[in-house]
């Protein structure tokens, strides 16, 4: 297996997570996208850990989850505080910083 | 190249793979919310099984038990708290589409290129098993202290969230 | 080498005078007027003693000459002190052609001194004391000693400072410091009680030092600053009495007058410079130039005509002679001292000094006519005439001192130099002791100069009356007195001439004589004989101004016999030709015929002046002549005398036909220009600048300036509001464009590193 498999595949998987940050309106979907990029990572630091035969890519990854993790919940809570005021979570809609 | 190719892990990689990209592509694409809510859990198995191929055993099973088991419910809850349409949603997607396309796509080249350049035949070398003692090895001696503020990390992100939802 | 201190340091004499002239001007005014005009005759008194001395240095130097001339030593001091190795310095050998000035000489220094390096010679801008003796080329004769300073030096020509020590120097030094100490004695009873004393005697000083620095000089720049000192005293001199306006009149037309000669004289000086080669103003220079077989002759003629410009106003020629009688309305020892016997001479002296240029240029040797001789021959009769019509004794006195230095400038034109020194050497004597018994005779008759309120004084003023006649005696030329020998020398020079005889300047010379005898005889019988028609009582003047005159007359009696011709020699004595043998120059002079005594022509001068003595006695004293009345029975005689009281219509001339016909037609045409090109010049340029101001200030000021100024705060305004709409509130669009800029800088980082 070339290392670049999976480096390649993180790399893609990134992109599609960038796609999805910028293109996607549901808060929630934007969330998801966050995921993706997370993901991408973790396969790059693992993939690294396991071609290094050091574990240190793992416990990094390790580390990402549980801020994913965190991150997730706070996301969250924000998307809900959203729809509660405002009873949409269409990220379009939260421009009061508009110049 | 062709011998190398048949080796089972390449197989089984690319299987993987693909099906991986497939489902990522339908989560920023699909209209259906929890659909893509789904698909996010094909992506997240396709990333466990990865690792499973990489030896990462312990980081495989966590990111089965914290990945796919709680954030992805994470996500439903939220879905459904948000009371999100089961249906198709109409505006799933923003002005910016072709932006984004555009600027993933270069991303994604100016990347691709790099690794090419960089790592163009680089093989894996005896992939040993990366047992969970090496790792727990690893995280309680020399980065226990990342450990520890993950730790408080995790606290604030709990307390925060709840003040956040909370009703007043 | 034994070069007498006072040959080499002449320059104290005048130097003395200029200390003088310092003490006079700042110390005067506090002491009285006994203590000015004592530091006056003080300073000129050790300066006769120091001529005195440096004649007799002369006289020694020509007794005993240098021996070995072709190979002159020269002792130069070094700055540091130390005398520098004596190194060759020869001189032009004019004979042979080899002509070679200061610079060739002195890159001969430095090759015989060996490596000795320029210091030796040539000093640029150190003062260097350069004692040099020059060879000459005339054989067991002693030659002039040359102190000079190089003032500086630009290429190849050398401006320097120096001095001159031969006899004709020598001569002068000694003629002016006595003439001068004899005025300055008699000045002080004669200007007693004078509002402006301690400025007079400041001034006589100053005179005294610029003209005794003149004779010295050894370069036409020097001479130039000299002449033109002498010239600045005069006018202040003559203004003494600056409050009557006619006084300042005659002030100014004396300066101005000269003025228009020193044109040809820098004229002069400069052609002669630039015929000489170029390199200096040394007149042994220019003297060595002209006499050698390459010089240009008709460059030579030019600037001794130039040269003779200035002559021709400084010594009185015609026809700028018209100064001198208005001069006479300064101080009678003024008039004594500059006009008859010191001054005027200046521009004989000129031509003495600079004779070889005279002498080659107008080709005096081989001519029996030239321009100096003619101007020296009219000047004499003009000059004569004029005496006739005169009622002002001191007139009398000035057109006769006219016609006198029409004498030198004649024999100086026809080649007899020494006649023509000789004659200024007498001259001066008897000259300066008729207007001091002029001065003495209007002390008496109170004030008055007119010769119709004088008359019979013989009988108050005996003195005066005795030196008066032996300076009128000596005047006309009465043998054995000082201008008989003068005079006649002159008139032998004419007769003999160079190569041929100059008849017609001998005939003005005769005539000029002939009428010396008639109007000194007239002065003499109106102011002495006869009854006295003035008012008051005169009397005689004090010592102190009769001891001068009764030495100028015993000088007017004796001076003469200093150059007795040959023609008087007994046994083997040396005592014939005396001034002749010192004072003429035997170093860049050319070989002159020096005319034998002519016992006929003495005997034939004798005659005509006591026929014209005996015509005049008929006239005047016995009133019993043919001529009496004369002028009112023959109408062209009439007419004559008009044109003689109008002296000849010179100053009308030159005052409002020359001067006028200049002054309208300039002044006009100077007022036009200032008013019509001048004003309009300078309004236009006021207006363009107002009308530039406010161009100005609506384009640019309002438009451009303030433009860019409102443009700047404009575009800030309209930019932020064009970048206004970047901000939209969307946080997606914030990500995108992050991003983008992350993927930009990637490709960036990609290619570029």
């Amino acid at each position: 297996m070339l290392l670049n498999q999976f480096l390649f595949l993180a790399a893609m998987l990134f992109c599609i997570g960038v796609y999805g940050v910028l293109a996607r309106r549901n808060g929630v979907m934007v969330l998801m996208s966050v995921e993706l990029i997370l993901n991408a990572v973790n396969i790059n630091l693992v993939a690294f850990g396991a071609f290094r035969h050091d574990v240190t890519g793992q416990v990094f990854a390790l580390f990402v989850i549980a801020i994913a993790a965190a991150e997730v919940g706070v996301g969250l809570a924000l998307v809900l505080m959203l729809y509660r005021n405002r009873r949409s979570i269409d990220v379009d809609d939260v421009d009061l910083m508009k110049g | 190249m062709l011998a190398e190719l048949m080796v089972a892990e390449n197989v089984a990689f690319y299987l993987i793979a693909i099906t991986m990209v497939v489902a990522a592509v339908r989560v920023v694409t699909t209209r259906h919310i929890v659909h893509a809510a789904l698909y996010l859990v094909l992506v997240l198995a396709g990333v466990a099984a990865l690792y499973i191929l990489l030896a990462a055993e312990f980081i495989a099973i966590t990111q089965v038990l914290v990945y796919i088991g709680a954030i992805v419910v994470l996500f439903l809850f939220g879905i459904m708290l948000t009371r999100a349409p089961m249906g198709p949603m109409h505006d799933s997607d923003n002005e910016q589409r072709i932006v984004g396309a555009t600027i993933a796509a270069l991303l994604l080249g100016v990347m691709g290129y790099t690794l090419w350049r960089a790592y163009r035949d680089t093989e894996f070398v005896d992939l040993q098993v990366q047992t969970t003692n090496d790792v727990a090895n690893s995280v309680f001696s020399t980065y226990v202290l990342p450990f520890e503020v993950i730790s408080v990390l995790l606290l604030a992100a709990l307390i925060g969230a709840i003040v956040l939802a909370r009703r007043d | 080498m034994n070069q007498p201190f006072m040959l080499t340091h002449v320059w104290i004499v005048p130097g003395l005078m200029v200390v003088s002239f310092l003490l006079i001007l700042f110390l005067g005014k506090r002491f009285s007027e006994r203590v000015t005009s004592s530091i006056g005759v003080a300073f000129i008194g050790v300066c006769f003693v120091l001529s005195c001395t440096a004649a007799v240095n002369w006289i020694q130097r020509v007794n005993h000459p240098v021996p070995n001339l072709s190979a002159a030593q020269s002792l130069v001091t070094q700055p540091d002190g130390r005398p520098a190795p004596i190194a060759g310095q020869s001189d032009a050998d004019a004979v042979t052609g080899a002509y070679r000035g200061p610079a060739e000489a002195a890159k001969d220094n430095a090759v015989k001194a060996g490596d000795n390096p320029a210091t030796a010679a040539e000093s640029t801008a150190s003062a260097t004391t350069e004692t040099t003796v020059a060879a000459g080329e005339h054989e067991a004769k002693a030659s002039p000693i040359v102190t000079r300073w190089t003032w500086f030096q630009w290429g190849d020509i050398t401006f320097e400072f120096g001095f001159i020590a031969d006899g004709l120097s020598v001569l002068m030094l000694f003629t002016v410091t006595a003439i001068s100490l004899l005025v300055h004695i008699y000045s002080k009873e004669y200007l007693h009680g004078d509002v402006r004393f301690t400025h007079y005697y400041a001034f006589l000083s100053l005179f005294s030092a610029a003209m005794l620095f003149y004779v010295t000089s050894s370069n036409t720049i020097q001479m130039l600053t000299g002449w033109e000192l002498v010239g600045v005293c005069s006018f202040v001199l003559i203004g003494h009495w600056w409050e009557e306006r006619p006084n300042t009149d005659a002030a100014l037309k004396a300066f101005l007058t000269n003025r228009v000669g020193d044109v040809g004289l820098i004229i002069g000086v400069i052609i002669t410079f630039f015929a000489a080669g170029a390199t200096s103003f040394n007149v042994l220079h220019i003297n060595q130039y002209a006499l050698s077989p390459a010089a240009n002759q008709t460059l030579l003629l030019v600037g001794a005509l130039c040269l003779f410009g200035g002559v021709t106003s400084k010594s009185g020629q015609f026809p700028l002679h018209t100064w001198l009688p208005d001069a006479m309305a300064g101080p009678t020892p003024v008039s004594a001292l500059i006009h008859a016997a010191t001054m005027v001479v200046a521009g004989v002296y000129l031509i003495a000094r600079l004779y070889s240029v005279f002498y080659e240029g107008l080709n005096i040797g081989d001519n029996w006519i030239n321009y100096v001789a003619v101007i020296g021959g009219i000047t004499i009769v003009g000059g004569a005439l004029l005496a006739f019509v005169q009622t002002d004794i001191k007139k009398v006195l000035a057109y006769s001192t006219i016609s006198q230095l029409g004498y030198m400038v004649m024999a100086l034109g026809v080649g007899a130099w020494t006649g023509a020194v000789f004659h200024l050497f007498t001259h001066a004597f008897f000259k300066a002791c008729l207007f001091l018994g002029a001065g003495s005779v209007s002390h008496a008759a109170h004030h008055t100069f007119d010769m119709r309120k004088m008359g019979g004084l013989r009988k108050y003023m005996p003195a005066t009356f005795a030196t008066f006649i032996l300076g009128t005696i000596a005047l006309m030329g009465i043998f054995p007195f000082a201008g008989f020998w003068s005079k006649d020398e002159v008139l032998a020079g004419s007769l003999s001439g160079q190569r041929h005889a100059y008849t017609f300047m001998l005939v003005l010379g005769l005539l000029g004589a002939v009428m010396t005898c008639l109007y000194m005889s007239r002065v003499i019988y109106l102011t002495f004989f006869g009854e006295y028609r003035g008012e008051g009582t005169p009397h005689e003047s004090p010592k102190i101004m009769t001891v001068p005159l009764w030495i100028l007359g015993v000088g007017a009696v004796v001076l003469g016999l200093v150059n007795i011709p040959n023609w008087f020699k007994v046994g083997n004595l040396d005592y014939t030709t005396r001034f002749e043998h010192y004072i003429e120059p035997t170093f860049a002079f050319p070989v002159l015929n020096h005319a034998e005594f002519n016992w006929l022509l003495a005997l034939g001068t004798t005659i005509l002046a006591a026929i014209a003595l005996f015509l005049a006695y008929q006239y005047f004293w016995k009133a019993k002549s043919v001529f009496l009345g004369v002028k009112d029975r023959v109408g062209a005689l009439a007419w004559g005398y008009k044109v003689l009281e109008n002296k000849y219509y010179l100053d009308h001339l030159y005052t409002d036909i020359i001067v006028g016909g200049v002054k309208g037609p300039l002044a006009r045409g100077s007022y036009w220009f200032n008013n019509q090109v001048i004003d309009r010049v300078v309004n236009t340029a006021g207006t363009a600048s107002v009308a530039t101001g406010r161009v100005l200030y609506a384009q640019v000021d309002q438009k451009v300036v303030d433009g860019i100024i409102l443009s700047a705060g404009a575009g800030a305004e309209e930019s932020g509001e064009a970048l206004r709409h970047i901000q939209t509130g969307r946080v997606q669009q914030y990500a995108a464009l992050l991003f983008a800029g992350v993927a930009i800088l990637a490709i960036i980082l990609v290619i570029f590193v």
